[in-house]
């Protein structure tokens, strides 16, 4: 045995912008989504709905569309295998609506056929006979007694009381708002598209594109009435999710018709049928009250909120928590109550999007602070600065901060950052309205305004989150190749490249193969609550360091150290290691919720600055920076992209993405009028990458995905604010709030902190 | 749904008239949306976009009608945005209006005369068209017919265009430097109008043309508005620029939006529309008048 040359230096590692495989493949149009798949002799499915928000359902007649040509199959609630009911935290929804319907889209009856446009067709000749009932699309009036139930067991999913300190604080100086978000979407460009292949032995073979194979697999099989091992999943390509593929959407309708037809079944979603195929941002309701002292100490924050969950539980539950349990901001408040109602209605379900929770409460908490400074007289970056949290601080739930770059730090950096020049009258497409020629300077006022966030990563609350990982080290001419499988969905965010960085690191050797997920090894958990880098990522380099701990033992049987070995030369037999990596335990939610929920938390920061036609009341942001702590940038580049597509999806939220409702109608299902930013509204993003590591994480890395959603929403209306002089207690903010200076009001009078079930109609 | 591609004229009017249930598809950027919301179905599809006839573009001096060596443009119902932005319109406010059609995808496959035959109240450039007092040239084996804008649209997505007709061409005489396209959206790009409007001062034929779209069941010509601007030049010269005072501007505004019809809809509020399109006609006004 001679002695190793010096190994040749390794590209890709942690730390590293290393090139995404993927991306050439999804620029150039070749990537293969899962609205591409197909095999020969496929079905089409496609899914009936219902047109009420609230309806009785008098008979179903399929006759007609069975008669139809090429029809395969029709089935409705009297062909389901089993009465099992599906959803993501609350078994509460049935695989098609029996009796009732209690949403505009609820799917009602499935068709199978020989082409798309038959089964189609068909869709529109199942005869539904509907009694319409009145429907409630309110939230607040949902929780008054009296609203009329809309499930048996209520109209309340979820009551997060979050009691700090002395609930009954006095302060020098109070400020109070109330506030409303509109609903947002997901709106990820790959619609909900899946391909179900009935298997010899009885079961199911389903291709899907989807955020945790797992749990979809958990609410699968009981509905078909199979055995887990019965139903396997395969990944599918994801065209973006942003927690819009949480919730099993057309998962068990594609089983159902592959093992009603025995041929393989494939669904795609058109645009249309995504908005009302999949769950929706919490619209809320927030009444806020801010004491502080003289000085601009904070002293209490009380707050109301109500989330409208639709009519299926959904992710609400965590979602009401998460509002709850942020919503004083990432700042020392001794004292707080905080009481957060998540309302069934009879709007389209609501449940998880990118920021989950903190989003509601930051718009509102982030507005009052800027109200609070106002009335101190303070500079609002100072207020910020001096009541920030830092390690050792404890969030209105009694955990304490740790690992985390000081918040003081981020306001005081972003707020530094350099700032864009002045606006370019020559050129109208830089000018608000853009293209369409509005101002070249006419009306145009600038402004500028910092804003903060945090929230929790992982999932919280006691729930055993894990992510299981399978490393293979293997020879192959001569090479030594990893093989890395974990469960993770990659959907869009990078994680095939964390988990190849991780692994190209540790076990130092160049060619690491990240496998397509599937569910023949255990579970790794959501792709959310910017999870994956800190589990997946974890579960990965724990089964590597196991992995090369092997190697180090074989090395030593040879009497010398790895470092003397080409690793290809330890690999007559392959070396697999497989480790469920697991998070420190969380506490479950007490009745105050004052306790250590949160596995750890992330912190961030926005300014943004506006120009803004105060005539026309049409918006350009001007530039966005932005000081995030990521704990360690595993790959700088991907986290630069989740900064400025978060951004993007803020900025959104903030002057343009509502979908519609009345009376639960959705009034906009369409990329003609759901307005998503485009390159002309998008500004350059200034980014500021701060790596505090955290001890619990790999390499420190602490997950980026959401807080740039989070705190660029309120950093922008504060900058339209101030462009404008207007309240703008609501996003998004529309043209009429700027120029008619109109103001939201839910029509309901709450005293922030109390009980939303004791509200009072305002005249 | 079977589609016959043509490449002459002829052959696409032979086709629309042997199958009276036909319909015209250059850029598809309207009839696809269509067909894929399941709003509309389409029996038996003509492909026009292979047709050269429909691609004319005269725009210079070369294209002279009638006496006097007056300037007529004009565009061919197969012309794209794209080509309009490249090749240039034939006028400034068409221009700006094509720069603001959809993304440069759309731009490059829609079409002058899918505008003018879809006839939406949102169409871009049909103010444009309403404001020039444009000719719709329209042709079918029967013949060809000459259209005032004016008189081709009717209503929302109505028009007096036949089914065996295409729209064969856009006419208008050159109005000069002096005319604005405005485009009022959520969005900077990519989007819908929530009210638009054209503004154009012929100097050389002393006359006005204001036009308003999204604010209507059809596109709205500003009567009221266009005598006061052109009261308002009679009076200083059609050739002598300068600013109209605020209080002229405001009064111009005014008209234009008292012109407007405008409902609430999910893209904005009846209340914005008219205070929006006020803002915008005084801001035109104000840009025109000193280039007369």
């Amino acid at each position: 045995m001679t002695l190793a040359p010096p190994r040749t230096r390794l590209r890709g590692v942690v730390g590293e912008s290393a090139p995404r495989s993927d991306a050439p493949p999804k620029t150039q149009g070749s990537f293969e989504y899962a609205s591409d798949l197909a095999r020969d002799g496929m079905l089409h499915g496609a899914t009936v709905r219902s047109p009420h928000a609230r309806a009785r359902i008098v008979r179903i007649d399929t006759s007609a569309a069975r008669a139809m040509p090429g029809v395969v199959a029709v089935l409705t609630s009297a062909d389901l295998p089993t009465d099992e009911l599906f959803g993501l935290m609350r078994r509460d929804q049935l695989v098609l609506a029996r009796g009732e319907v209690r949403y505009v889209g609820e799917p009602v009856a499935l068709v199978a056929a020989e082409d798309t446009e038959q089964a189609r067709l068909a869709t529109k000749a199942v005869k539904v006979e509907y009694e319409p009932l009145p429907a409630v699309t309110d939230p607040v009036a949902a929780l008054q007694s009296g609203a009329p139930q809309l499930h048996s067991f209520g109209n309340v999913i979820e009551d997060v009381r979050v009691v700090h300190g002395d609930p009954k604080a006095k302060a020098d100086i109070v400020v109070s708002g109330e506030y409303e978000i509109g609903m947002q979407d997901q709106a990820p460009l790959g619609p909900e598209a899946g391909l179900a292949i009935p298997d010899a032995d009885g079961g199911v073979t389903l291709h899907i594109a989807t955020q945790w194979m797992h749990e979809d697999l958990g609410q699968i099989a009981p509905c078909l009435g199979l055995p887990r091992e019965k139903v396997r999943l395969v990944l599918a390509g994801v065209g973006g999710a942003f927690g819009a593929r949480e919730d099993v959407t057309l998962q068990i309708h594609l089983c159902l018709l592959a093992l009603a037809t025995r041929k393989p079944v494939r669904m795609v979603y058109g645009r249309e049928e995504s908005f009302y195929g999949h769950v929706h941002r919490h619209p809320a309701r927030l009444w806020y009250e801010h004491g502080a002292k003289r000085d601009g100490t904070l002293v209490y924050v009380r707050a109301t909120i109500v989330l409208d969950g639709g009519a299926y539980a959904s992710s609400s539950p965590a979602v009401v928590a998460n509002a709850a349990c942020f919503g004083a901001g990432p700042y020392r408040v001794p004292n707080a109550v905080i009481h957060a109602v998540g309302a069934y209605t009879d709007n389209p379900p609501t449940g998880a999007m990118r920021g989950f929770g903190a989003v509601q409460s930051c718009f509102a908490y982030e507005a009052q602070m800027d109200r609070l400074a106002k009335a101190l007289g303070m500079d609002p970056v100072e207020l910020r600065a001096k009541n920030a949290l830092r390690d050792g601080d404890e969030i209105i739930t009694s955990q304490p901060v740790e690992g985390s770059e000081p918040v003081a730090n981020l306001i005081r950096r972003c707020a530094a950052m350099r700032s864009p020049g002045e606006p370019d009258t020559s050129d109208p497409a830089a000018m608000p309205g853009g293209v369409g020629n509005i101002t070249r300077g006419e009306g145009v006022r600038r402004g500028t305004a910092l804003a903060a966030g945090f929230k929790n990563v992982c999932y919280s609350h006691g729930f055993d989150d894990y992510s299981t990982a399978r490393v293979r080290l293997v020879r192959e001419r001569g090479e030594p190749v990893a093989y890395v499988l974990t469960a993770a969905a990659e959907v869009g965010q990078g994680i095939v490249l964390v988990c190849e960085q991780i692994a190209r690191s540790v076990l130092e050797v160049q060619r690491v193969v990240v496998e397509t997920p599937n569910t023949s090894i255990d579970s790794a958990g959501s792709s959310s609550a910017s999870r994956q880098t800190w589990m997946t990522g974890g579960a990965v380099l724990a089964a590597c360091r196991e992995v090369r701990t092997e190697l180090e033992r074989r090395a030593k049987a040879r009497g010398r150290a790895l470092e003397d070995f080409e690793v290809a030369d330890l690999l007559d037999e392959p070396i697999e290691r497989t480790v469920k990596h697991r998070h420190r335990p969380t506490e479950a939610r007490n009745e105050t919720t004052q306790n250590h929920g949160h596995v750890a938390f992330l912190f961030a920061a926005h300014r943004a600055t506006v120009d803004v036609d105060v005539e026309t009341g049409l918006v350009k942001v001007v530039q966005v920076a932005t000081s995030q702590d990521v704990g360690k940038a595993i790959n700088p580049v991907a986290v630069v992209g989740q900064l400025e597509g978060g951004i993007a999806q803020g900025l959104g939220l903030a002057v343009m993405e509502e979908l519609q409702l009345r009376d639960g109608q959705i009034r906009n299902a369409s990329f003609t009028d759901y307005l998503l930013p485009t390159m002309l509204d998008m500004p350059p993003v200034v980014c500021d990458i701060v790596e505090h590591p955290h001890r619990d994480a790999p390499f420190g890395a602490k997950g980026v995905g959401e807080p740039p959603t989070i705190s660029s929403t309120p950093a922008i209306v504060a900058a339209i604010r101030a462009a404008t002089g207007r309240e703008l207690n609501r996003v998004p903010v529309r043209p009429d709030d700027i120029v008619f200076g109109t103001v939201a009001r839910s029509g309901w009078r709450v005293t922030p902190g109390d009980d939303p079930r004791k509200a009072a109609r305002t005249e | 749904m079977p589609v016959q591609v043509v490449r002459h004229l002829d052959e696409a009017l032979d086709a629309l008239a042997a199958m009276p249930r036909a319909e015209p598809i250059a850029g598809g950027t309207d009839l696809m949306v269509e067909i894929n919301f399941g709003r509309r179905r389409v029996s038996d599809v003509v492909a026009i976009d292979r047709v050269d006839e429909l691609k004319e573009l005269r725009t210079g001096r070369e294209f002279r009608v009638g006496a006097g060596g007056d300037t007529r443009i004009r565009v061919g119902g197969g012309v794209t945005y794209t080509q309009l932005l490249t090749d240039g319109a034939g006028s400034v406010a068409l221009w700006e209006a094509s720069r603001t059609v959809g993304s440069p995808q759309i731009r490059n496959a829609g079409t002058i005369g899918g505008n003018l035959a879809t006839s939406s109240p949102a169409g871009d450039t049909l103010p444009v068209f309403a404001a020039l007092d444009a000719t719709v040239v329209l042709r079918s084996r029967e013949g060809e017919r000459r259209v005032k804008f004016g008189e081709f649209m009717t209503g929302p997505k109505r028009n007096v265009r036949r089914r065996d007709e295409l729209v064969l061409a856009a006419e208008w005489d050159d109005a000069g430097p002096a005319q604005t396209f405005i485009k009022v959206g959520t969005r900077n790009a990519m989007v819908i109008a929530v009210a638009s409007l054209a503004f154009v001062i012929d100097a050389a034929r002393r006359r006005v043309g204001i036009a308003l779209g999204s604010c209507g069941p059809t596109i709205i010509r500003a009567a009221d508005a266009e005598r006061f601007a052109q009261g308002w030049l009679e009076e200083r010269g059609w050739d002598r620029p300068r600013r109209p005072t605020e209080a002229e501007r405001g009064e111009l505004g005014r008209l234009v939006a008292a012109a407007a019809r405008p409902i609430d809809d999910v893209r904005g509020t009846a209340a914005y529309r008219r205070h929006v399109l006020a803002v915008i006609a005084a801001r035109a006004f104000d840009r025109l008048a000193v280039m007369t």
